[in-house]
């Protein structure tokens, strides 16, 4: 846990030495704004709720938790730290934890800085605060889970570009694998069971679920499992990739 | 304090390292010799942790590496090839780190860094971020962190690489102090650096050890050991020639010119016996016939020549591997 601790920290600070926290949060602030009064019509509705700010979370996190993630372990392989870190005395799970816990924190602060969006419809109207906090917990899991994938993926390359792609790319997929995109595809030749288990993999279903208000348990074990299941992928990943 | 036995590490269908068996005792310093991917790299990083060993077993201050391994690890302080460090941190934050993760609290880390700082004398930089250090004060913090929890097993791999002369002397100097209480393992490719600091030298060749000893017994493998060596004025080159092979005990000479200087290494009957008079007959005989002497010594063996007798190239490994 100590060991665990001192990894998360360092990777926390890590983020804030150099201009990327910054850079990261101010783009990420502009873009949930931008896209919450341009395109989510926010004001036009008419509504003291923050569904149109939620509705863009998934799709701003496709490009930007991939951002925060590439660097993870792609950047302690391509300039040989890995090697001191993992010739430390830690096990191996605390540092795929403590890496994964800074970044999600870190995603959790830019996250919780758009906290005026609250304070405006709170002011402009009479909003359901329970169902705005919702929101938040369920944008928080749902970071949690790109942020895992992004991981595991930055766990296979010393190059930070193509985890970056390749994480948007897995990231998409989980992302749109309940609309007809996948599930048109899916649907031609495999029966209803596969396509119900694919359709229940995306992030979309499960967070507008918890958008409404609902925070469903199963949603919650959903984005739990996922990081679970991404993380310990992400430790096999580290360990076999060691030697190359 | 460190035992290593029938230590394999394959990666795919090679070898890297192929049945390695060896053990350092407290106050040894162990050299690794060998040509570039040789297998040191590889077996410093199984004797660390960082890869697991396809056979064989490695036990450090009583811990099997693999079972237990983060109790050996915990007795080791390892430099990796290249001193590899966190560049956005300073060594204050890296080396606060690293006494975090090794667990040392409070009093106990502000003085095991103050006391690695002032051994590897990086009190002046120590608040600048690490990336823009030069490369001796990078390979220094490498050192600071590796010395911080003052482990009684030191693994460095190549610490004096890309150094400059002053830089490599501080290095030697810093291990020889540390020498006495501590097991060191250290690789290198320079051949001076064994004679220097080394107490003890494995050459190691496509895996395999193929030579153990202290770098004086190296050294007395070489068909140089106790050859004589006379440097004339090339004027008295052609001369001495006949004279020279006529002397007693020589059966064969091998002559080297440069610029004004001329050489003839004369050997002896047997390299093995210590035979010093034929340095004294050389001696005589070039006072005899006053030659112009530069040079006149007796030649305790060349350590490069046993190198490249018992290694192949890169170049011929490539070969004989795609063969």
């Amino acid at each position: 846990m100590r060991e665990t601790l001192a990894i998360f920290k360092r990777e926390l600070a890590g983020y804030f030495a150099t201009p990327l926290a910054f850079v990261f949060m101010i783009i990420f602030l502009f873009c949930v704004g931008g896209f919450t009064f341009y395109l989510g019509g926010h004001f036009e509705a008419g509504q003291a709720n923050l569904k149109g700010f939620f509705q863009f979370h998934p799709w701003l996190y496709l490009f930007l938790i991939p951002a925060i993630a590439m660097r993870l372990w792609a950047e302690e392989r391509r300039v040989g730290t890995i090697e001191l870190l993992l010739s430390l005395p830690i096990p191996l799970w605390s540092a795929v934890l403590g890496k994964f816990l800074a970044a999600w924190v870190f995603a959790g602060i830019s996250l919780s800085l758009t906290f005026p969006m609250w304070l405006t419809v709170a002011y402009l109207g009479d909003p359901d605060h329970g169902v705005i906090l919702a929101g938040y917990v369920g944008s928080f899991f749902m970071a949690g889970g790109y942020l895992a994938i992004g991981s595991c993926i930055s766990a296979t390359t010393r190059n930070q570009v193509i985890a970056f792609v390749v994480s948007v790319v897995v990231c998409f997929l989980f992302t749109v694998s309940g609309l007809p995109i996948v599930t048109d595809f899916v649907s031609v030749w495999a029966p209803q069971a596969v396509l119900t288990t694919i359709a229940s993999f995306s992030f979309l279903t499960h967070f507008e679920a918890i958008v409404e208000g609902v925070i469903d348990l199963r949603d919650i074990i959903y984005f739990v499992t996922l990081i679970g299941v991404w993380l310990v992928a992400c430790g096999i990943v580290v360990d076999m990739k060691k030697a190359g | 304090m460190i035992e290593i036995n029938g230590l394999v590490k394959k990666f795919g269908p090679f070898t890297a390292v192929d049945g390695i068996s060896f053990s350092v005792a407290r106050g040894e310093v162990l050299g690794f010799l060998g040509p570039n991917g040789a297998g040191k790299s590889t077996t410093m990083k199984m004797v660390t942790g960082f890869l697991a060993p396809t056979a064989g077993h490695i036990s450090v201050c009583g811990h099997e590496v693999g079972p237990d391994t983060l109790a050996a690890q915990r007795m080791i302080g390892y430099l990796p090839e290249g001193a590899p460090a966190y560049a956005d941190m300073t060594p204050l934050q890296f080396l606060r780190f690293i006494a975090d993760i090794r667990g040392l609290k409070g009093s106990a880390a502000t003085a095991a860094i103050a006391r690695a700082v002032d051994r590897t004398e990086i009190a002046g930089v120590m608040e600048q971020p690490i990336e823009t250090l030069s490369k001796g004060f990078r390979r220094r913090v490498g050192l600071a962190q590796s010395i911080l929890h003052d482990p009684p097993v030191l693994i460095m791999d190549e610490p004096t690489d890309g150094l400059d002369p002053n830089q490599k002397f501080a290095v030697r100097k810093l291990i020889a102090e540390m020498a006495p209480t501590k097991a060191i393992i250290i690789s290198t490719h320079i051949l001076e650096e064994v004679d220097a600091i080394c107490s003890r030298a494995l050459i190691i060749d496509r895996g395999r050890i193929v030579a153990d000893g202290t770098p004086a017994a190296l050294t007395a493998r070489s068909r140089y050991h106790n050859a004589v060596t006379l440097t004339l004025d090339a004027g008295d080159a052609d001369a001495a020639r006949d004279a020279l092979s006529a002397v007693e005990g020589v059966v064969s000479m091998e002559e080297d010119a440069r610029g004004a200087d001329h050489s003839f290494t004369l050997f002896a009957t047997s390299a093995d016996e210590a035979d010093t008079s034929l340095v004294d007959r050389v001696g005589n005989l070039a006072r005899e016939k006053s030659w112009n002497v530069r040079t006149l010594y007796g030649e305790p063996g060349r350590l490069d020549e046993v190198f490249r007798s018992l290694t192949r190239p890169d170049t011929e490994k490539a070969q004989g591997d795609a063969a």
